[in-house]
């Protein structure tokens, strides 16, 4: 098999695939489209990473984090019984529901983390959705000893309450964004607002492989270690990987797998979440249903209306529930790379009890989305071939969300 | 000569400094906008920047932000906003429009679309605050097209040398963002803004506006020493947020607010102190 054994960050200059370009361009999508006051930092956040991740000493202490305080490598899990009911490809799982905080989302903080401290930079800031990647930018703070600020739609503190007593346990501020639809976009255009206005002090961690450049670069190669491990992986047991299988909200852990493999034939599956259906008007599907437009600092495909309006998305997992998507999926689902599906809530549901049930493993609803589409694909596929899907997250803190929609009170 | 040069010309004669006003088309509604703009104009305003509302203005403070939510509530397109433009300009064809906004709604409209009925409506320049020059060479030939000028934003952290490299592309005026921070804050540390524009109004050819938490007379005289604009938006905003049901008190107030800056800024006229 003919793999890119590239296992450090700037061996991604082997690559064929050439993206982004200098100006942080993926074709027509990505870019800076930021208000005047943030050229600056993010001029010092690109001069800076391009410097680090040439940097041995910052290589070591970001691997030896992974190792030792995120728990890497994540095992790949052969899914031997889901494999044998479904009856087709052999299905392998990427345990990053294994990594510390319970989801992918750790291995971009603490990489954002040590670049700013490396930077001088004293306070941390992010915005979160279900609050897994406030969790993750609280738990780096705290080990590195940084203020943290954490922004969240009030809508989501109510979803999602455990994650925030998570984050206040762990030191961090929690501030409820009541502007707009209260969700994940309000909280990140709060999270740029924080950030123009105390841009001397602060490094704003942003949680997914999206806004201005340089954040869906770093944040793609933050996470590359995942697709960089399956590799290894694979390549131990003499597997050839013929699919890979990701849920695509932002799009952060589906980069993280994809990436490496882009320049090898293994075919790559995103899946959307399709809320109630594509046909209707509650999903948070960009990619299948979205139209060009800018946000949030990059161009992309964005949910919005017939005047260039954002609109309001629906997904029964809040880390799906964004109108955009990283800048990098756009360009692979133009150069026709990574296939885009999408998973309807109902779908994701079935697969949550499924994965449960068959292997003992609780998924977050985010994943689910993912082992929804490949119990079909590995249906369709050869016996002997084998997909790997990335198991991003696990399912602890959608318990309430599941049991309230089967009227269980826990 | 274009009609924001004009306008910049006749007070350079006359030893005035330029009074910027913002306010959020379509806040709280454009029948209303269209007399807050003629309220605006006969309170001592010199040209009008009218914000284009957008779902997330991640650039704009709680105020402009709540203008937006408004505006939005009942549905204000590009087209109500041109459509505002032109039945402005059937009483006023000498007070410079500019259009701020964000590039979204203008890219879904299309550039070219975007920019025709603009013109053809009477706007005069467009300020996209999420777009930087690196990216907007097609946007700014297409603007330059339609005889628009393109509005750039240098803020206290731009460079000298950027500055340079904005000028450039730049056309009417550059607005400098007088903080770090969004619009309506209250951190304005003027001494430091004056400092500030003393030095770049020493490398550029353009005029100079200033904005971003200038909310009273005296802040606004003590800047326009070293800028030859003035922007009020978000002390507007707040009135119009406040006495949105009440046209007349909305318009009298606004008066109250504009007449003393515009006073205050030609205090000093006879005695030749500017420019």
């Amino acid at each position: 098999m003919k793999t890119n054994q590239n296992k450090n960050l700037n061996d991604f200059n082997l690559m064929k695939y050439g993206y982004p370009d200098e100006n942080g361009h993926y074709g027509i999508f990505g870019g800076t489209f930021v208000a005047e006051t943030l050229i600056e930092p993010l001029t010092d956040l690109r001069n800076m990473y391009y410097d680090l991740k040439k940097d041995t000493d910052f290589l070591h202490e970001l691997y030896s984090e992974y190792k030792n305080y995120v728990g890497r490598p994540t095992p790949l899990y052969f899914a031997e019984r889901l494999t044998e009911k479904i009856n087709g490809a052999n299905i392998f799982l990427k345990r990053e529901d294994l990594c510390h905080t319970g989801a992918h989302k750790i291995n971009n903080t603490i990489g954002q983390a040590i670049l700013a401290k490396k930077m001088g930079k004293t306070r941390i800031i992010a915005e979160t959705g279900a609050g897994q990647h406030g969790v993750a930018s609280a738990t780096v703070a705290a080990r590195l000893g940084m203020e943290c600020v954490v922004f969240m739609g009030e809508q989501d503190i109510y979803r999602q309450s455990q994650n925030v007593y998570r984050m206040k346990l762990l030191g961090a501020e929690v501030v409820p964004v009541t502007s707009g639809s209260k969700t994940l976009k309000d909280a990140l255009n709060e999270a740029l607002r924080d950030w123009v206005t105390n841009v001397d002090n602060t490094f704003y961690i942003i949680g997914t492989v999206a806004g201005p450049s340089p954040y869906p670069e770093l944040v793609r190669d933050f996470q590359a270690i995942i697709g960089r491990e399956v590799i290894e992986q694979m390549e131990n047991i003499d597997k050839k990987v013929d699919a890979l299988v990701a849920c695509v909200g932002g799009g952060s852990n589906a980069i993280g797998l994809f990436y490496p493999f882009i320049d090898c034939d293994s075919k790559m599956y995103g899946v959307e979440a399709a809320g109630d259906g594509l046909e209707t008007e509650k999903h948070s599907a960009p990619l299948n249903k979205g139209k060009i437009g800018v946000l949030h600092g990059n161009r992309t495909y964005l949910l919005e209306d017939e005047n260039g309006q954002i609109i309001e998305t629906h997904s029964i997992s809040a880390g799906l529930d964004y109108p955009g998507v990283g800048p990098e999926h756009a360009l692979l689902k133009d150069l026709g790379r990574v296939h885009y599906a999408s998973a309807t809530d109902q779908e994701a549901l079935k697969a949550f009890h499924e994965l449960s049930r068959v292997e003992g493993i609780i998924p977050a609803l985010e994943t689910s989305h993912a082992v929804a589409y490949s119990m079909k694909l590995a249906a369709k596929m050869k016996k002997g071939e084998n997909i790997v899907i990335n198991l991003s997250g696990r399912g602890d803190k959608d318990l309430n969300t599941v049991a309230r929609i089967e009227g269980i009170e826990i | 000569m274009s009609r924001i040069s004009k306008k910049f010309e006749a007070l350079r004669n006359d030893s005035k400094t330029c009074l910027i006003s913002y306010i959020t088309a379509g806040d709280p509604s454009i029948e209303n906008s269209l007399d807050i703009m003629q309220t605006l104009v006969n309170s001592g305003t010199d040209i009008i920047e009218l914000g284009v509302p957008f779902s997330d203005p991640m650039a704009d403070g709680p105020t402009i932000q709540r203008a937006c939510e408004r505006a939005l509530s009942k549905n204000t397109s590009c087209l109500d906003i041109f459509e505002l433009v032109r039945d402005f300009r059937k009483h006023d064809i000498s007070t410079p429009i500019v259009l701020m906004g964000y590039l979204n709604p203008i890219e879904r409209m299309g550039y070219e679309a975007f920019a025709k009925s603009a013109s053809q409506s009477g706007v005069d320049a467009i300020l996209v605050v999420d777009l930087p020059h690196e990216e907007a060479k097609e946007v700014i030939s297409i603007f330059k097209k339609y005889n628009l000028e393109s509005i750039f934003l240098i803020a206290p952290n731009t460079k000298i040398d950027r500055i340079q490299e904005i000028s450039k592309y730049a056309s009417g005026f550059l607005y400098y963002v007088s903080l770090k921070g969004v619009t309506g804050a209250t951190t304005l540390d003027i001494k430091k803004t004056e400092e500030q524009l003393k030095v770049i109004k020493k490398s550029i050819n353009l005029p100079l506006a200033v904005g971003f938490g200038i909310k009273d007379a005296n802040t606004a005289k003590i800047l326009s020493k070293n800028a030859d604009a003035v922007v009020i938006g978000s002390a507007i905003v707040n009135i119009i947020e406040k006495e949105q049901d009440n046209k007349s008190k909305t318009n009298s107030d606004i008066v109250n607010l504009m007449s003393p800056i515009r006073l205050k800024l030609d205090e000093n006229l006879i005695s030749g102190e500017k420019p």
